[in-house]
């Protein structure tokens, strides 16, 4: 199947490789100019907005999270009043789960789910688009509010009736609300697009088993958004009702209950862990499977390690609740169940390191945050497993202990790998690769400094300190090792500059990659870096789980799809086989404007009910552009080649 | 830690029968997830710079090796589920024994949570006069159980004295008990667990555990009215309590004052702290804290009322006289 002498057809036609490359380059072309970068539906492109945004508010809830290690750093101290630090954690723990965990694995599945699956594009590319600004709006208004010193106070989780209209006046929690709408309506658009990619558009060949890890892990995370998100979108949406129109869903005095907003919220609260969790997951996969140069041990074990994980995460949700008087024997349900979901884990972490046992590791910074990874996670999922217990969890919830675990479980669990796969795709999306030099000294800065600001909490949260507080007395033994804990944090604070030094050197000055520089094993890396806006010339067969190592020459394509009309290849769902050719999406501006519309109305109905009504009308208007017929033929199916 | 200032306020310094239980089951655990650990290191270190043969993807002849990982995570499999199921169970008898001790509670005191400090009332079933209200500070008889119903006023609030006992949510349209036992005179410091606004970190509790004769003893001071002021100054500060607007607010048992908006204040002298753990209670703090509440405690509910010298001095004196 070699690709010399004959390339892409064009009306029956055979080209050269140049002339394939030329006109699917006119084809997939997404334009100049600023009216084509508002336009553009190119998944890659989306997904970088995605990854310089999210990156960006990691950025600005790492300073606030700066800005409350210097406040706690000694006892009494007067930095920073209660009013501003209320809006400090609140912002940090709203912006770091809404705006930056979830969304950077979104963005990581918006690039490479239709990479790995050999695909030309996302499915719905145009919803893809309108998701990513209907995300940034909502951020923005999130900052903008918090700027103008009517940021949100009543913490992450925003209880009722402290977020309520009597306890929670103005419009800070409102901010907060609508923000949540706009960050789920956008992850829920995002998976929709992930189930579809991955079901409909993986290389012909690449069955279910023959899947990259990190697709079961997106393919999971899609689901469980799917699941988990309608139910915040519900509560917060209950919430603005309460505070805006007089609804008294939460209002115990008038026979609503203060507690049903905390089933709705922890019913996505613990899965949206699950949902920045499971993708990491993946990521740590691909690494070690690359960096091991091994497929990674046991994948069947792995596959439904990660369904179990998905299907338990909905299972635990009451553990957040345990001190709320909930009747203590069904509570011991919620004990097993989250006990449970330490089995798949740790059969996860056991097959890492088994592959890495079978192997031949090979130390770069990729390998060394995996690593990084397991022994900071670890830690976090065995203090989970003491907090899942009843007692345990009586003393210890809503302490400095449920700090540290949670950032063992999330810094540990979802940023190490996070940057591990920084490391790992950064050539492919550039074109350059990072420095390893700098690469280390962010690992070994962030590990230490991680452990230096975090391990201590465990104690103070023993010691009694408990969450939330803006400042505690002298005399309670708390202040040396929120000292220290504050030093760890500058040493993090630091790691993060070395990593932004370097992403921003090796952008120019980095060595130049090459198509596959770590001699990885899946469809990413079958095409040029950065990819073409087409991803691949032609669309590669699979016929195993680690396509580039078993064909090392030439992989095998598929042909027939045109080079002039965008299209690309449907396969069944289960053993992806050809199936139909399906047309694809031109740029278009109307994503752009109906999020503009969408997100006028959510802010304006921040300040009358009434926006729903007139705001309604621009949205139903952009969308119905949007959407209008083009009147195109449907594509003819028996011109496909087998 | 000087215990006499602040009291005792750390899971480790258990004092309390259900304190204690928990205490035993946190030991087990750390033992069981540090031995976990340990292995987990142990087992990455080893696959990471082990010695002997290692193959990369050209190398197909693994099979046996396989199989010898196969069947240790098989093992890995078994031994994670059994210390869960160790884990589970212990948890699950610990968390009956601490529910089981409820039945026999000698005392019953209710709490009420509000923005941010705490009301306390103790009922005597069999002669409704003597109820007594007061805040921020608990007093309790060694060990005697005794059962304390919780509710909330305002916002969730969590009633948390780690020396004796876990935590129990405070909220709205919710009757929530918890009963504790403490095994040791001493004082323990307790605070607000659950976010519950601006003040959320100054919102304390001080439970004194007493001899049996001391806590009656206690009990029959708190019961009294307050006694008239008798030196001038003092008197002069009744005057201004009672012209002000202090007593909109706050009761003092045996004058006109009658507001239950803020803390009782009948026997304020006698508590160690003022504002539910924000001062120390000495004349100074006292005389600070009338003079301007919100430079302390900033967003609390008691505004600054404005006083000449001559009118803290005398009010603060006045407070002083309220043992």
């Amino acid at each position: 199947m070699s690709a010399n002498a004959t390339e892409g057809t064009h009306d029956g036609e055979w080209l050269d490789e140049r002339e394939t490359r030329w006109r699917l380059d006119r084809t997939w072309s997404q334009g100049r100019g600023w009216l084509a970068a508002l336009s553009t539906v190119d998944h890659k492109q989306v997904a970088k907005r995605y990854f310089v945004t999210a990156f960006v508010f990691f950025f600005l809830a790492g300073v606030l999270a700066l800005l409350m290690r210097l406040q706690l750093s000694r006892a009494e101290n007067a930095l920073i009043g209660p009013d501003l630090y209320n809006q400090l954690f609140t912002m940090h723990g709203s912006t770091m789960m809404f705006l930056f965990a979830v969304p950077i694995m979104e963005g990581l599945a918006v690039y490479f789910v239709p990479l790995m699956c050999g695909t030309r594009a996302i499915a719905f590319p145009r919803l893809n688009a309108f998701s990513y600004w209907v995300y940034l709006f909502g951020g923005i208004m999130l900052w903008v509010a918090f700027a103008l010193n009517i940021g949100p106070d009543a913490g992450w989780f925003a209880y009722t009736p402290l977020s309520g209209p009597e306890y929670s006046p103005g419009k800070r929690v409102d901010f907060w609300a609508q923000m949540i709408t706009f960050t789920e309506l956008s992850g829920l658009a995002v998976a929709i697009e992930i189930v579809a990619t991955i079901f409909k558009q993986r290389a012909p060949g690449m069955a279910l088993n023959r899947m990259p890890l990190f697709l079961w892990s997106m393919l999971v995370m899609a689901f469980m958004i799917l699941f988990a998100m309608p139910s915040v979108m519900l509560a917060s949406t209950f919430l603005i009702m309460d505070r805006l129109v007089g609804t008294h869903f939460f209002n115990a005095a008038e026979g609503g209950d203060a507690l049903l907003w905390q089933h709705l919220f922890w019913f996505f609260g613990h899965p949206e862990v699950y949902i920045i969790f499971i993708p990491a997951l993946g990521i740590v996969s691909a690494v070690v499977s690359a960096f091991t140069r091994r497929p990674i041990f046991g994948y069947p074990f792995m596959v439904l390690a990660l369904i179990a994980i998905g299907f338990l995460g909905f299972g635990l949700w009451v553990h957040h609740m345990f001190t709320t008087g909930l009747p203590r024997l069904g509570s011991s349900f919620y004990t097993a169940a989250s006990m449970v979901i330490a089995i798949p884990s740790g059969i996860q972490i056991y097959c890492w390191i088994a592959t890495m046992w079978q192997g031949k590791p090979r130390f770069a910074t990729p390998l060394l945050f995996v690593v990084g990874f397991i022994l900071v996670f670890v830690i976090g999922g065995l203090t989970g497993v003491m907090l899942a217990s009843v007692p345990m969890d009586l003393q210890l919830h809503d302490t400095y202990f449920v700090v540290a675990h949670f950032h063992y479980v999330l810094i540990g669990g979802a940023v190490f790998p996070l940057l591990a796969g920084t490391y790992f795709w950064y050539p492919k999306v550039t074109g350059r690769m990072l420095s390893e030099r700098l690469g280390k000294w962010n690992f070994w800065t962030l590990f230490i400094g991680f452990n230096i600001a975090f391990f201590p909490m465990h104690y103070l949260g023993l010691a009694g300190m408990p969450r939330r507080v803006y400042t505690y007395g002298q005399g309670l033994g708390w202040d040396s090792l929120n000292l220290v804990s504050t030093v760890g944090a500058v040493l993090v604070a630091i790691s993060i500059l070395i990593l932004i030094v370097n992403l921003v050197r090796s952008r120019k000055h980095g060595e130049m990659a090459g198509a596959n520089p770590w001699d990885a094993p899946t469809l990413e890396w079958a095409t040029p870096s950065p990819p073409p806006t087409y991803n691949f010339r032609h669309i590669p067969l699979v016929a195993s789980a680690d396509p580039l190592w078993q064909h090392r020459e030439q992989l095998p394509v598929m042909r027939g799809l045109s080079v002039d009309k965008r299209e690309l290849v449907l396969t069944t769902v289960l053993d992806a086989k050809p199936d139909v050719r399906e047309p694809v999406a031109k740029p278009s501006i109307w994503p752009f404007i109906s999020a503009i519309a969408v997100g006028a109305m959510f802010i304006a109905s921040i300040f009358t009910p009434w926006a729903v009504i007139f705001g309604s009308i621009p949205a139903a208007i952009a969308i119905t552009v949007w959407f209008w017929p083009k009147g195109a033929p449907p594509p003819d199916e028996e011109e496909s080649e087998p | 830690m000087d215990e006499r200032s602040t009291g005792l306020h750390s899971i480790g310094d258990a004092m309390g029968r259900h304190a204690q239980d928990i205490d035993a089951l946190w030991d087990v655990m750390l033992w069981v997830c540090g031995f976990m650990y340990l292995l987990v290191v142990g087992f990455l270190l080893l696959a990471l710079f082990r010695r002997g043969p290692r193959r990369d993807i050209n190398d197909h002849t693994q099979a046996h090796e396989e199989r010898g990982l196969s069947a240790s995570l098989a093992t890995w499999t078994g031994l994670i589920a059994l210390g869960l199921f160790g884990l589970t169970l212990f948890s699950y008898f610990t968390d009956r024994s601490l529910v089981q001790a409820a039945a026999d509670a000698q005392i019953a005191i209710k709490i009420t949570g509000h923005q941010w400090w705490w009301e306390i009332e103790y009922t005597d079933p069999n002669d409704p006069s003597r109820q007594l209200r007061t805040a921020n500070e608990l007093h309790l008889p060694v060990g005697t159980p005794v059962k304390i119903s919780l509710e909330s006023r305002d916002v969730i609030h969590s009633f948390w004295v780690p020396s004796l006992h876990g935590k129990q949510d405070l909220i709205p349209g919710r009757d929530n008990d918890i009963e504790i036992l403490a095994d040791k005179e001493g004082v323990y410091r307790g605070i607000c667990a659950e976010f519950c606004g601006l003040q959320h970190s100054k919102m304390h509790l001080d439970v004194v555990v007493e001899s049996k004769d001391g806590y009656s003893a206690w009990y029959e001071r708190q019961l009294q009215a307050a006694s008239p002021p008798s030196d001038p100054l003092a008197e002069r500060g009744h005057g201004v309590f009672m012209a002000t607007a202090c007593n909109m607010c706050h009761t003092i048992s045996g004058t006109d004052a009658g507001g239950s908006t803020g803390p009782d204040l009948t026997h304020v002298a006698s508590r160690r702290f003022i504002a539910a753990g924000a001062l120390q209670n000495h004349r100074d703090n006292m005389r600070a804290w009338l003079a301007n509440p919100q430079a302390i405690k900033p967003g609390n509910h008691m505004p600054i009322v404005s006083l000449s010298a001559d009118q803290l001095d005398a009010l603060t004196a006045y407070l002083g006289t309220l043992q």
